[in-house]
């Protein structure tokens, strides 16, 4: 998973960058991008090449909402809980998902297959609401529908 | 209905958020390849342009057909070959896409006839959805840059600025601080280098106003902002754009590119002297980083902690220097004011509040789009007129506007003007131009909860009212909602709104009661509700809800089993069927699904 090729790619990106501090969260931004998260060896070269403290990299790393410490699954399932989806039931959704592959919003399954995570407007209220597995797009999703949309993705290994 | 006349020259594909999680981009994609190969053999002028979002995001995808301003709609990609061999080829109008408007029972040509386009009035969104976003000449063919060539080659900065000033024009980003004098305190600055900003931070939870014009219009926002920065005497720009919003940020880093190559950005713009550049940083996802300090914070490559405002951006702002901040939508508008003057602008709205404002008009709305409106229209024209109605005929509640900072408003205040100081006294506020519509089956203590766990978990925790006070006030309205809250709480809750709203450091914490308090004043017998007989009358507090069949009403058609997707609802030996409680996790699938309204929704002690 995490070789020295993958690593090569962070200094990549960091390099494509001045030592300004003004480009951390962008630098941070292409390599969550990448890795679909921040992993810790790339943290400590961009420690280095901005020559900052790590704690500083923590705190942007844990404000930030687009920035994660954890690793992704295969599939992120993203539930809009814009206000649009929220009244018309996307917190049913949720709970359906949560209840299929047993993981809070937030989390990844044990297997590191699905991820579910709620997000905001994704500007498609017509069809609220609305669930968007990595870039496949579902709108005026029911309960109902839950199962079968997670099976298309190969389901859950029982 | 053949028509040998009609020749389409162009037609518009609409690529809005909206309409391309429905495919529009494979339909544009198909219309052009047809086209294309067939070029060759047969005369066709006609361009395909995937252009912003149309507005009517209800019945997308979308398609324009010009000059004869027609409009297909809830297109297909297998629709393509219809009208490339009907329409196209032989200029019929293919009816069955035609727009059918329910409330007037009629088919619909030409956006001018339906209801959703008619009141509308468009200033920030004039080339939206009608032109090619990645085409800079597109834009200009629509007078795009010549009120850039009137400031920079015929104006004087003080010019530019007392129009903006004359015009009236107000923030849109949500406080309506009047532009031009935020200009004016700027320019009067003489500590350099100056900065301007454009807020496309959208942090609204429920809005794609700002998108939409990111996405279909950049070169607005590049106007409006290298005119601004003339005036103040600024040479180098951000716009800070949402990291999600990839669409927008492509279009614009395009536009950015072009308009530098046209002379309209960059150094020794248009031949006269002056340089300005504009850079885009890309937001990391966190509503406070709207807040204009916190948003200059973030620039600097910090976390996007506000600071108190005593001191002005205008005077100390990125980078401790004097700084102009904007939201998209007011950007947009400059090139307007500039080309056409303050009193033609005044000329629409209100005395207080000129011009137009963009909403995203969602919810519980037959119409579902975004919308630009003269200010001073009246919430039920926009919901009525514009809108639609209430979708399914359910019965209207209430309308949410301002987003997280605003407020919910009433049934008995839908003839309020919609203008920044109407909604200001109403409790709650324009804000960037969310507009959710509720109806019977909304439960106004479960919309404040749901702005307020937002809101806890954006608070960047900085002061201590914010981070501690919102979070009390959400634990008490989940405590409402699952039925464990007494009558004391109701006095506790105002009480920790009140003193949040007059403690906290930013607008975030200062405005983060509003949905409360705005729910309590208007719905209080809704809070009662649910405290003292333990009742969601909406149905939607789950503990408080129990899920029963009418053995009246059923049919035993068994329509509700097939789609329970917790196996909750059985069929007893006499064929009726029934709900299990301990397998229900009331997610309401039944109560849609039934045909013959039988799902009952009870509140009930019973649940406790
Ligand atoms: C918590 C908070 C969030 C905000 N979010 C936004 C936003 O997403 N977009 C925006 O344009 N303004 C936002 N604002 C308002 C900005 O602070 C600022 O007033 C505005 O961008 C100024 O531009 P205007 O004068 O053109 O409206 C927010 C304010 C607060 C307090
Ligand atoms: S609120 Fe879900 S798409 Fe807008």
């Amino acid at each position: 998973m995490e070789n020295q090729q993958d690593f090569q790619y962070t200094r990549q990106i960091s390099q494509q960058y001045p030592q300004d501090k003004r480009f951390l969260l962008a630098i941070l931004q292409d390599i969550q991008k990448e890795y679909n998260y921040l992993p810790r060896e790339s943290l400590y070269m961009v420690q280095e090449y901005m020559d900052i403290p790590l704690a500083k990299l923590y705190s942007m790393a844990t404000f930030y909402k687009a920035l994660s410490l954890k690793p992704k699954g295969r599939y992120i399932i993203k539930v809009c809980d814009g206000t649009a989806c929220h009244i018309r039931a996307s917190q049913t959704l949720t709970d359906e998902i949560s209840k299929i592959l047993k993981i809070a919003p937030g989390q990844t399954t044990s297997d590191g297959r699905f991820s579910l995570e709620t997000v905001n407007c994704l500007g498609s209220c017509a069809a609220a609401p609305v669930i968007v597995v990595n870039d496949r797009f579902y709108g005026k999703v029911t309960p109902s529908m839950v199962k079968t949309i997670i099976d298309e993705y190969g389901g859950i290994y029982s | 209905m053949k028509n040998q006349s009609m020749r389409i020259n162009k037609i518009l594909v609409c690529c809005g958020p909206g309409c391309l999680s429905n495919d529009s981009l494979d339909i544009y994609e198909a219309l052009k390849n047809k086209i294309e190969s067939d070029k060759p053999y047969i005369s066709i002028e006609t361009t395909v342009k995937a252009t912003g979002c149309h507005g009517f995001c209800e019945i997308g995808p979308l398609i324009k057909f010009l000059p004869l301003d027609f409009f297909y709609c809830n297109v297909k990609v297998s629709d393509v070959e219809e009208i490339y061999q009907k329409t196209i080829k032989n200029g019929e109008i293919i009816e069955r896409l035609l727009y059918h408007d329910q409330n007037s029972n009629q088919k619909i040509k030409s956006p001018e006839e339906a209801g959703f386009y008619k009141g509308q009035k468009k200033i920030a969104l004039r080339n939206v959805g009608e032109i090619d976003p990645l085409s800079i000449d597109d834009y200009m063919k629509r007078g795009g840059y010549k009120a850039l060539k009137k400031a920079l080659l015929k104006s004087t900065t003080e010019q530019i600025i007392s129009e903006v000033e004359e015009s009236g024009l107000r923030g849109r980003g949500g406080a309506g601080f009047p532009t031009g004098f935020k200009w004016r305190q700027c320019a009067q600055m003489q500590n350099f280098p100056k900065y301007i900003i454009c807020n496309g931070d959208e942090g609204d939870p429920g809005a794609f106003m700002d998108r939409s014009i990111l996405e279909g219009d950049p070169h607005s926002i590049i106007e409006g902002m290298v005119i601004g920065a003339y005036a103040v005497d600024s040479h180098s720009g951000f716009m800070y754009i949402r990291d999600e919003y990839f669409l927008a940020i492509k279009n614009m880093t395009k536009a950015l590119e072009q308009a530098r190559n046209y002379g309209y950005l960059g150094q020794d713009i248009l031949g006269s002297g002056y340089d300005f550049d504009i850079q885009i940083v890309r937001g990391g996802g966190a509503f406070v980083c709207g807040e204009s300090t916190a948003l200059m914070a973030s620039i600097e490559g910090r976390v996007g902690e506000p600071r108190a405002k005593y001191i002005r951006s205008v005077e100390k702002g990125l980078w401790d220097k004097p700084t102009v901040l904007n939201n998209v939508e007011t950007w947009a508008n400059i090139p307007v004011i500039i080309n056409e003057g303050a009193s033609r602008f005044k000329s629409i709205g209100t005395a207080q509040s000129p011009g137009t404002k963009v909403f995203s008009l969602v919810g519980k709305v037959k119409n579902t789009g975004l919308i630009e409106v003269p200010m001073g229209m009246t919430l039920r024209q926009i919901i009525y007129d514009i809108g639609g109605g209430i979708a399914l005929n359910k019965k209207f509640k209430a309308v949410q506007t301002g987003g997280p900072s605003g407020g919910c408003i009433p049934e008995q205040l839908l003839d309020l003007k919609v203008d920044f100081d109407s909604l200001d006294k109403a409790g709650s506020m324009m804000g960037s131009g969310g507009m959710i519509v509720m109806d019977e089956t909304t439960c106004m203590v479960d919309v404040a909860k749901y702005y307020l766990a937002f809101l806890s978990e954006e608070s960047c925790g900085k002061c201590v009212p914010c981070r501690e006070g919102i979070r009390r006030i959400l634990v008490i309205l989940e405590d409402i909602c699952n039925g464990r809250a007494q009558d004391e709480d109701l006095d506790l809750l105002i009480e920790i709104c009140e003193t949040v709203q007059a403690t906290a450091l930013c607008g975030l914490g200062k405005t983060a009661p509003n949905p409360v308090i705005t729910t309590i004043k208007y719905f209080k017998d809704e809070y009662i509700a649910h405290i003292r007989d333990k009742r969601c009358p909406a149905g939607v507090c789950k503990e408080l809800t129990i899920y029963s069949i009418d053995k009246d009403k059923c049919k035993s058609c068994g329509l509700c089993a097939k789609n329970c997707p917790s196996s909750a609802i059985k069929q007893e030996q006499s064929k009726i069927f029934t709900i299990d409680q301990t397998k229900c996790t009331k997610c309401g699938a039944c109560v849609d699904i039934c045909n013959f309204h039988a799902v009952k929704i009870g509140g009930a002690l019973a649940c406790r």
